[in-house]
């Protein structure tokens, strides 16, 4: 079938299999690999991405669910200038990320969380996060990267 | 600290923000998967649905006939490239695709190539295996039972399900002492069966060009340089005409260490098609068939005074290594590093014994941060001696305290002849004790004791033994265990620093920058380190054992300073004074007396390629290179306090507050070092609450899955509390040890030590990880815990 996704402001048209995961057309119809695979029961949230604003993650949304929907991933989240995202700053400002596989997921739903509670809580950050595996960090900094990025004092 | 605050660039060691941030933060890493090549082609792998059973026959016709496929690969096929088995690196073989039996639930059977990835799953489900089902061995204990069906019947004159015996220590004097002892504390324990589990599974695109015959390989590994080797040798392809490529990579863990069948497969449907074939596994394939961890059904003895002196232990262990020994360690050391299992105590004589049995479970054993075996020496000694604590009625922590070696007994020789090169551990136990408030912890546990509530606290202290290794003992498949690093200073000043090592998230782009820049006063900015390119970089065995930083730092240190030397001769031919008049200070050479007279190192490095004349004997350019054999392995150290809070009524532990004081010499980047800390402590929380690999009685793989195998998310971790002393390495370069995986060996102890001691009133004195809600419920009915599920 066909779908038509407005992927970071970009309309995307491709031919594709009923069953395409719409992890698999954002990363290869359209070509955009920050979004990744951790598993394949919905447990990690590597492949977290915005779909109208709200996280989903794309290994459980199928491509035609997304027709004519828009998808925002990591790559949208920069300005257009190459300006960064203030979770993209605070990441890397408070290391919260090593391996980095699981940071572009982490990263799409940690704006879905700010944008749903602006100044969150470590704990409430931790709530809102649960739904994204991270092996290399142990979350301290994420949650911390969070809070920075919220704009709020960091306390380590 | 606010957001818009960044944090500057220091010239040489200190905190430092990441120089590899720039393009993950960006979704612009290059991973295995993120790998498009023209005509590329996609490979699936079928697996055995049975732990043990005799193949009939594969029929792969209808596959074949499927539009989109391009190949089937059988076990058929391999063997008439004598490709169906490989060698593994504890000198056995394993299986690439099965020819005659399968051994384990998830085994590599046929590989299927096909145009894309959905249609190569489809036509797996058109290949009609007939299989006749074999009894399994599932409990290691029962391995090596005179009924057990022999797992390794392809192997000449194999009986049994033997793998081989292993001592260390005095086993007459540690009978002495514990003949002789006042009290001899037993317990067993199983440190169960976990997985790594990299975020990123386990991958390769194969491109084999049959023009030119180059194979080139993009692939998760930790050692590109020994997979270049071992695929030489292996396929009969000429080692300069294979290149690894291993780019950005999702986490390894140990997991990334070993060659697997999917990587061999793909490189055969590269050689049958023509093509570039991507091989990417799914999770529940990296859960079953990839290199798990621990696997020890180990029993500890220690013997004491009264008093609480401890005098000796003494230690079997059975090894699971599941249907092919493919454990990842040095050639002479079957089980790993584990004789440090005498921990950080002062003792008289110890002895310990392992052997290792085949089952039909997936092949590893050392993998997850283990050092080689360490996580489980660690977890021994620190259980043991708090069941000793228990039997004694005194203060776990005490008891540490007591025993510990002193700082002046370094270099300190181990009972089983581990030279430990320096440490002040009473220092850190004293800070991690003071950092936790632990006088004031246990007032309050008494209090809620009293109330009828539970709350534990666990201390571990643990010795780290990383860094392999000294050449003339440690190898890998015959390889020598040291690392190169090449350094090339530009005309302009900027560097580039080749190095062996590979990180898969560690942060090795930034820290080995800041090595050079504090050597040379180049800024980390201006240095590229290169890396997991084995057409680019020099020999070595890779990232894994926290081997960088002991092995490839010092040479990177070394080599740094060979470009200092070379650059005081040039800077005296600038200069025109003798070398001998020239002193160093970060940056420049300068004139002694005469501080204004001096060259930058970037004046140096224009100058050098220039035509300035050079004095006999000195080339031109500003480029050195390393091969580092270290004289011994680093040993870092570190005292763990976790707190935990258990509900009676569910069982549900809650780890509230854990301390981790670290000590790894000098530290070349304290974040980098805090967030490895921190991802090893999480390990530490999954093992101890939440992971298991566990089988049923027919070998069925229980944990397969993320809907299974648990790994903690950001509810089950607390906000850690780090705290660092520094006892430097004497025979490093710089004094650094490793740290990358000191927390996932040290953190489990310490919160089982911690829940054990919360359920003291039920008058529970050890119990098996993983401590489930289910498993802490029964031992509050009074029911012991023993990891059942694990054993069958």
């Amino acid at each position: 079938m066909r779908v038509t996704i407005e992927i970071n402001g970009r309309t995307v048209t491709d031919e594709v299999e009923d069953r395409t995961l719409l992890v698999h057309f954002v990363r290869e119809n359209a070509g955009l690999t920050a979004t990744n695979i951790g598993c394949d029961t919905t447990s990690c949230g590597a492949c977290t991405v915005l779909l109208d604003g709200e996280s989903v993650k794309s290994c459980t949304v199928l491509a035609a669910q997304a027709d004519g929907h828009k998808v925002t991933t990591l790559e949208g989240l920069s300005g257009p200038d190459g300006e960064q995202h203030p979770l993209q700053r605070s990441f890397r400002q408070q290391h919260g990320l090593q391996c980095g596989f699981c940071t572009p997921g982490m990263i799409m739903a940690s704006a879905s969380l700010l944008a749903h509670n602006p100044k969150p809580t470590r704990d409430e950050v931790r709530e809102g996060l649960e739904g994204n595996l991270c092996r290399c960090t142990g979350y301290h900094n994420i949650v911390s990267a969070v809070i920075e990025a919220s704009g709020q004092e960091v306390d380590r | 600290m606010t957001a818009t605050e960044e944090r500057p660039t220091p010239m040489g060691y200190g905190p430092m923000n990441r120089k590899e941030d720039a393009r993950f933060v960006r979704g612009h890493g290059n991973y295995v998967d993120d790998i498009v090549l023209p005509g590329m082609l996609h490979g699936a792998v079928l697996r055995s649905p049975y732990a043990h059973a005799r193949i009939l026959s594969v029929d792969t016709s209808a596959a074949q006939a499927h539009p989109k496929v391009r190949a089937v690969i059988t076990g058929e096929t391999l063997a008439g490239l004598n490709l169906a088995w490989m060698p593994t690196l504890s000198h056995d073989v394993q299986a690439v695709l099965a020819t005659d039996k399968v051994r384990f639930q998830g085994q590599e059977v046929a590989f299927v190539v096909a145009e894309d990835r959905y249609s190569a799953r489809d036509a797996l489900e058109l290949i009609d295996v007939d299989y006749e089902p074999l009894p399994p061995v599932v409990d290691a204990r029962k391995a090596l039972d005179a009924d057990a069906p022999v797992i390794r019947d392809d192997l000449e004159g194999r009986t049994d399900n033997h793998i081989f015996d292993w001592e260390t220590g005095d086993k007459a004097a540690t009978d002495d002492v514990f003949d002789r002892a006042e009290v001899v504390a037993a317990q067993d324990m199983l440190y169960p069966r976990v997985h790594p589990a990299p975020m990123e599974t386990c991958g390769a695109v194969a491109d084999l060009d049959k023009i030119t015959g180059k194979l080139t390989v993009y692939t998760t590994t930790q050692a590109p340089h020994a997979h270049r080797t071992v695929y030489a040798m292996v396929a009969g392809l000429p080692e300069h005409k294979i290149r690894i490529v291993s780019p950005d990579i999702g986490g390894g863990f140990g997991n990334k260490v070993g060659i697997y069948p999917g990587y061999v497969c793909a490189i055969v449907g590269s050689i049958v098609t023509g093509k570039p074939v991507k091989w990417m596994e799914d999770r529940s394939e990296n859960l079953m068939s990839t290199s798990f961890a621990r696997d020890y059904h180990m029993r500890g003895e220690i013997a004491a005074t009264r008093d609480g002196k401890i005098l000796g232990l003494r230690v079997k262990v059975i090894a699971d290594h599941g249907a092919f020994n493919g454990t990842a360690q040095p050639t002479k050391f079957p089980a790993g590093f584990f004789g440090v299992f005498t921990g950080s105590y002062d003792l008289q004589a110890a002895h310990c014994e392992v052997t290792g049995v085949y089952t039909n479970k997936a092949p590893g054993g050392v993998a997850y941060a283990c050092s080689f075996r360490i996580t489980e020496a660690v977890y021994l000694v620190e259980r043991l001696v708090d069941v000793l604590a228990y039997d004694l009625g005194v203060d776990p922590a005490q008891l540490r305290m007591r025993n510990l070696l002193r700082p002046e007994q370094f270099p300190y020789e181990s009972k089983t002849g581990w030279e430990y090169d320096s440490g002040d551990y009473p220092k850190a136990l004293r800070l991690a004790l003071e950092q936790v408030g632990y006088e004031e912890l246990r007032v309050e546990q008494a209090a809620k004791r009293d109330r009828g509530e539970l709350m534990g606290i666990g201390v571990s202290f643990f010795t780290e033994a990383v860094g392999a290794g000294p050449r003339k003992h440690m190898d890998i498949l015959g390889l020598g265990m040291a690392d190169g690093a090449e350094l090339r200073v530009h005309p302009t000043g900027k560097a580039v620093l080749r190095l062996s090592c590979q990180t898969q998230g560690q942060g090795h782009e930034t820290t080995f920058a800041q090595i050079v820049a504090e050597e040379l006063g180049i800024s980390p900015d201006d240095i590229d380190v290169v890396h997991g390119d084995t057409d680019q970089t020099p020999f070595g065995l890779g990232t894994y054992g926290s081997r960088s930083t002991p092995v490839s730092g010092a040479a990177t240190a070394v080599a740094a300073r060979r470009v200092r030397e070379r650059a005081k001769l040039v800077a005296s031919a600038m200069l025109e004074v003798s070398p001998d008049d020239l002193e160093w200070e970060k940056g420049r050479w300068f004139v002694k007396g005469d501080p204004a007279a001096s060259k930058t190192i970037s004046e140096i490095a224009l100058a050098a390629h220039a035509d300035l004349e050079l004095p006999e004997g000195v080339e031109g350019h500003l480029d050195a290179a390393c091969v580092y054999n270290p004289p011994n392995l680093t040993y870092p150290f570190g005292a763990y306090v976790c707190v935990v809070d258990v509900d009676a009524e569910t069982g549900q532990v809650k780890v509230r507050k854990f301390v981790a004081v670290d000590d790894c010499g000098v530290r070349i980047n304290p974040i980098i070092v805090e967030g490895q800390v921190h991802g090893g402590l999480a390990d530490g929380v999954g093992m101890a609450l939440m992971q298991v690999m566990a089988f049923d009685e027919d070998g069925n793989h229980l944990g397969g899955s993320f809907m299974d195998y648990l790994l903690p998310t950001s509810m089950e971790c607390p906000s850690w509390e780090l705290g660092e002393t520094v006892t430097p390495s004497p025979h490093h370069p710089i004094g650094a040890k490793g740290i990358g995986e000191s927390a996932t060996v040290g953190s489990p102890a310490a919160v089982v030590n911690a829940v054990v001691d919360a359920l003291r009133p039920y008058g529970v004195r050890h119990a098996d990880m993983p401590l489930t809600p289910a498993a802490v419920w029964r031992a509050a009915q009074g029911d012991p815990i023993r990891t059942d599920l694990a054993i069958t």
